[in-house]
């Protein structure tokens, strides 16, 4: 079992054509992944990586039955075509082009809204069931099918936990990189309730950062609904204050976000809390015995 | 990125938001001339600086004659400004603004920003103007009003009328305000900022509403779409490393300590400034080279951690997922050759072709520290530091 792809998924890639859209789609067609067609506006008809180019969502997903799309399309029309695969039908939307304006993003959430999709990213590496299908720029060489689910708002922080877990012979039944932007699809706790339902999933890796209060939120939520064994852990102790956020910004979060407050809400939630990013995995394999 | 108060007011009043008639200076004959051609006999004389606070640290100053203009101009101009938001070694002031003085009656204080938490824009709006917003919120929360603004919908009559009243303005000073915000939400779109505050928005004695000082935060993300206003880019305010570093998409944080990191993704610099401090050591910046790290922005990256004097020892931690450690290994290689590289370094490498990436580093001859997991590579790091500092 895993949580929202697997074998089965039909997917398609919006900017197949494109240099990274190429360069991915072929790690992913070599991954296993049902790779069914590419969205290319303009180039409809043609064949690129031996799949069929369309020039709309709409088209690909008549045509293949896809119910998943991977998004590479440059930051400019991202937000775009992410509500071009929310009104063309599709289930689950992971957009992992970095940069988009904000703006852009808050609405494309008030249209996602309308739909009943889910979108992964933006800013993120995607998602991964392993040995069964990967969608994103994780490099799938370093992950196994196995126990433990992980949830991940860093790109290459989430493939340290992947590979510790898998040197301490746990594997893990589906990754989720959420993603960086303040403005973003699914979040933690989205991710949890996946996890906690999904048998398979004996144990969850949260991966933290520093800014907003998702972290604590997500605390909030293991609390009351989390019956797994949860290890977190925050990146930031050390960065310093405002450097990224604007001033005002720190007040709507009511003082929240530090790294501190962070782990403070999880300790309180009962989860196993890491200080260094090297211990995820060894505390995993001990919270499961 | 950051626009200057002159820059943030010259839009205002694009977009027909009510501020106070001023001219910009950069010397101070500039700035008394500058006063004659505003006329009237009160001027205040500010300094442009990237930073809040500028009032306390003596960066706003009233003059009641142009020779005092002069006076406060010629005395700010030229120096480095330190305020509670500078930094301790302070700003350039290279611009002075003068602008007629008001006579206030009132200060409140309005923003708007982006809230990641509900997903909308949101306007802040309170009676406690000219003060530190981040202290009222923390001492008097309740004098602070929020209205978010639906993405599809805008800003309504009805939050204006209660952002209105909130603040206790009269009639014609509610009619007043409805229109600022409605300017300002179209501003707030059109520029993309991330943040627009005004503090203090004053009412003057003779009852109107007037923006009497401007901030404007843009996006980074949508500079591309934005070209009129990245042109308004003062590098002078910026970091000399952080500019060189973004100018070869590195994303580079200047920091105090003596070990400097470079890193593939933000999440894994982060932690691996966080493992440092964890074994006793201080990183001196947070560098991220990116997922798509290349021998050249290796290189770069070196060029840039060495610019800074304080570096004892370099810790590279690359996990190479796309990218393969062998290129990484023959970036490293050939950039400590290169640039002369007279600090320890420690590699931690990881992922794909790793093993030929360390081969490549051990037989390079060179003063590199192989280390085997992340925490072997900060006792080491941290510990040749300590070594070459003493």
């Amino acid at each position: 079992m895993s949580i929202l792809v697997n074998s089965a998924s039909k997917v398609i890639c919006q900017g197949l054509t494109g240099r990274q859209g190429s360069f991915h789609s072929e790690q992913c067609l070599e991954y296993g992944t049902k790779l069914v067609a590419g969205v290319t506006p303009g180039r409809g008809g043609e064949e690129h990586l031996g799949l069929p180019v369309f020039d709309t969502v709409v088209d690909a997903v008549r045509q293949t039955g896809a119910t998943v799309s991977m998004i590479y399309v440059p930051a400019a029309y991202a937000a775009d075509a992410i509500m071009e695969a929310a009104d063309g039908g599709i289930e689950l939307i992971v957009c992992i082009t970095e940069g988009i304006p904000v703006l852009d993003m808050v609405r494309v959430k008030a249209v996602l809204d309308d739909h009943g999709c889910r979108l992964i990213g933006p800013n993120c590496p995607g998602i991964i069931t392993p040995g069964e299908c990967k969608i994103g720029i994780m490099p799938g060489f370093i992950h196994q099918p196995g126990r433990v689910g992980i949830i991940s708002r860093s790109g290459t922080l989430t493939y340290e936990a992947v590979f510790q877990t898998t040197n301490h012979g746990l594997g893990q039944t589906t990754c989720v990189g959420i993603g960086g932007d303040p403005v973003r699809g699914m979040d933690f706790i989205d991710c949890l309730a996946l996890f906690q339902a999904d048998d398979a999933t004996e144990g969850i890796i949260l991966v933290g950062e520093i800014g907003g209060s998702d972290e604590e939120a997500a605390a909030a939520y293991i609390q009351e609904h989390v019956t797994k064994p949860v290890v977190a852990y925050i990146a930031g102790v050390t960065a310093p204050p405002g450097k990224r956020m604007g001033h005002a910004g720190a007040i709507i979060s009511g003082g929240k976000g530090t790294a501190a407050e962070k782990y403070a809400a999880l300790d309180a939630a009962g989860v196993v809390t890491v200080r260094s990013p090297a211990e995820l995995g060894s505390a995993m394999a001990k919270a499961l015995g | 990125m950051n626009l200057h108060e002159y820059q943030a007011k010259a839009l205002f009043a694009d977009f027909g938001i009510p501020v106070p008639s001023g001219l910009t200076a950069t010397s101070p004959d500039g700035a008394a001339a500058a006063a004659e051609e505003l006329g009237g006999d009160l001027w205040v004389v500010k300094a442009q600086v990237h930073a809040g606070g500028r009032g306390k640290a003596g960066g706003v100053k009233l003059a009641r004659s142009a020779a005092e203009v002069r006076e406060h101009a010629a005395a700010m101009l030229g120096t480095r400004l330190v305020t509670k938001q500078s930094g301790s070694a302070g700003l350039p002031v290279d611009t002075v603004y003068v602008e007629q003085g008001s006579a206030i009656d009132r200060e409140l204080y309005l923003s708007m920003l982006v809230d990641r938490g509900r997903e909308q824009v949101v306007v802040m709006a309170s009676v406690a103007g000219g003060m530190d917003i981040e202290e009222v919120a923390a001492s008097t929360p309740e004098k602070i009003l929020t209205v978010g603004l639906h993405p599809a919908a805008g800003l309504q009559s009805f939050q204006a009328r209660q952002l209105g009243f909130g603040l206790g303005l009269d009639k014609s000073q509610r009619r007043e305000l409805t229109d600022i915000l409605n300017r300002l939400v179209r501003l707030f779109h059109e520029c993309d900022a991330s943040l627009v505050e005004i503090n203090p928005l004053i009412v003057t004695a003779d009852g109107r509403v007037v923006a009497l000082d401007a901030k404007i935060n843009v996006e980074d993300n949508a500079l591309f779409r934005r070209a009129a206003l990245e042109a308004l880019r003062d590098p002078a305010q910026e970091d000399p490393m952080e500019r060189e570093a973004r100018e070869h998409d590195l994303n580079y944080v200047s920091l105090d300590g003596n070990i400097a990191c470079m890193v593939n993704g933000a999440g894994l610099a982060m932690a691996t400034m966080d493992l440092i401090k964890l074994h006793g050591g201080e990183p001196a910046n947070f560098l991220d080279v990116g997922g798509g790290a290349t021998a050249e922005r290796v290189t770069e990256a070196f060029k840039i951690i060495l610019a800074n004097p304080k570096v004892r020892a370099i810790l590279v931690n690359i996990f190479g997922g796309i990218v393969r450690c062998d290129l990484i290994a023959e970036g490293i290689v050939a950039a400590v050759q290169d640039v002369g590289v007279t600090v320890p370094v420690v590699v931690r490498l990881e992922g794909t072709k790793v093993t030929e990436g360390r081969r490549l580093l051990d037989a390079s001859g060179l003063a590199i520290t192989a280390a085997s997991d992340l925490t072997d590579a900060a006792t080491k790091a941290v510990a040749m530091a300590a070594g070459a500092a003493s």
